[in-house]
């Protein structure tokens, strides 16, 4: 068992320092694809942050009691079908018991199923040893790491709409442009590191 | 034979666990679908644009099966989806009209400007700069807000002023939306005539800022054979529940302002 304290700066570290998007790069096609409003940025953050949370706590005890050092080399292909499994279940769960956040997530929960943030912080669970709690408290952390990015970057955009830049830069150029800033303001968390 | 069998246990019996767990899912969160929902859903035209008001076609099919939204609820699809989707719930359509958008200001070339605006191409971004660079304050800026909005390609700008392609035009609200002046309304087509000015300033002042809008002189109201026209604050409004499009007023307004929706366009 650790602190607190350890558990702190796990999450900060998730959520600022090793933000999944502007620093490890990780999920960045829903990053680009769903940020062009807040809202549904706000929709898809949630989404995302759910299903890592479950997927790094099923995805650490596979590992820890089937896989083991023996059978590391089956950790991608056993979590893929895991996450892919947990996300379509996770629907017909929500679907049957909750119809109202179903509604709401709609189109973005089996999108989830590909996004590679969520395969990528299993993975890290396990290269960085994390135990059964840490890994859930880290899984939802990056969760909150991407929504944080994810609204940020779509309130960005939204303003961008008005911005004057030239024509050339229309659309995804300067989006890409506008992720980069971001994503350089982010690198100044780096002094930060705690873990 | 443990580095055969094992992983192919492990891979094989996780497989099976989760289809199995998938297998009793879908049981237990079995949630009875309306198998109407679908048939809607394929009566719409699945353009997703918005202009029913719900968030997308398959909203927009569970607000109608719900009894939320009339049959024709999506001006997209018109009379042929509304007579689909009344096939699938059993019920009646109704008449159904084909709406279209109509811009109430012909202005354009024809409306004295305050400045030249050199600035964002932005109908809502000119409207704040003093007003905007017409001295007209209802007319249209002709800057194309409504032509980015439109999703049919169905509103451009001609000769300075937004006009729609009434046979593009779906009637999705999109343009009504953009429009930081308010001077685009949907409009039932069939009902042929419209006013195309939205200006509420009195004759003799108008006359010096705009060569073609309404100027109130009453001779439309004084023409209507059945008195559906009226010049109230200085500008004419037709009541549809009364016009029986005969075309008088039309032909008596003086400055052409009373048109089709087929020929609202300034040659």
């Amino acid at each position: 068992m650790h602190g607190l304290t350890y558990y702190f700066s796990l999450s900060l570290s998730a959520i600022l320092i090793e933000n999944f998007i502007f620093v490890k790069f990780l999920g960045c096609c829903p990053f680009f694809g769903v940020s062009k409003n807040t809202e549904t940025a706000m929709g898809m953050g949630v989404a995302v942050t759910f299903v890592m949370t479950v997927a790094s706590a099923v995805t650490t005890l596979v590992n820890t009691y089937l896989l083991g050092e023996t059978y590391a080399y089956m950790q991608t292909v056993v979590f893929i079908l895991i996450i892919a499994a947990l996300v379509q279940f996770i629907e017909m769960f929500l679907m049957k018991s909750m119809p109202a956040l179903y509604e709401s997530l709609g189109i973005y929960l089996p999108l989830i199923t590909t996004n590679c943030a969520v395969l990528g912080v299993a993975n890290l669970n396990v290269s960085n040893g994390l135990d059964f709690i840490s890994a859930i408290i880290y899984g939802f952390s990056a969760g909150i790491g991407f929504t944080l990015a994810i609204v940020l970057f779509a309130s960005v955009r939204e303003r961008l709409e008005y911005a004057d830049y030239p024509k050339c830069f229309k659309g995804f150029p300067i989006a890409l442009v506008a992720a980069s800033l971001l994503s350089i303001a982010f690198m100044g968390f780096q002094g930060l590191s705690i873990f | 034979m443990q580095t055969f069998v094992f992983p192919v246990l492990i891979l094989g019996g996780l497989g099976l666990f989760f289809g199995l767990l998938l297998a009793l899912g879908s049981k237990i969160f079995h949630v009875d679908k309306d198998p109407r929902l679908e048939q809607i859903v394929e009566a719409l035209p699945g353009a997703n644009c918005g202009g029913c008001g719900f968030s997308g076609c398959s909203a927009c099919a569970n607000a109608i099966l719900r009894g939320d939204a009339p049959v024709s609820a999506c001006p997209v699809g018109g009379a042929k989806s509304a007579d689909a989707i009344a096939a699938v719930l059993g019920v009646e359509a109704g008449n159904t009209v084909r709406m279209v958008a109509h811009v109430n200001c012909r202005g354009g070339i024809n409306a004295k400007r305050k400045y030249e605006y050199e600035g964002l191409e932005d109908c809502l971004a000119a409207s704040r700069v003093a007003g905007g660079p017409l001295e007209c304050p209802y007319g249209c800026l002709g800057l194309g807000s409504c032509t980015k909005a439109c999703p049919y390609d169905a509103i451009h700008v001609v000769n300075g002023v937004a006009v729609v392609d009434a046979e593009k035009c779906r009637a999705c609200g999109k343009c009504v939306a953009a429009c930081p002046r308010h001077i685009i309304s949907v409009v039932r087509e069939t009902e042929d005539v419209f006013v195309s000015c939205s200006s509420h300033q009195k004759g003799g002042d108008l006359r010096k800022i705009c060569n073609i809008g309404c100027i109130g002189c009453m001779l439309c109201q004084r023409n209507c054979p059945v008195g559906a026209i009226t010049v109230s604050d200085n500008l004419a409004s037709i009541d549809y529940e009364k016009c029986i499009h005969c075309g008088k007023c039309a032909e008596v307004c003086p400055r052409k302002l009373i048109v089709k929706a087929s020929d609202s366009v300034i040659e």
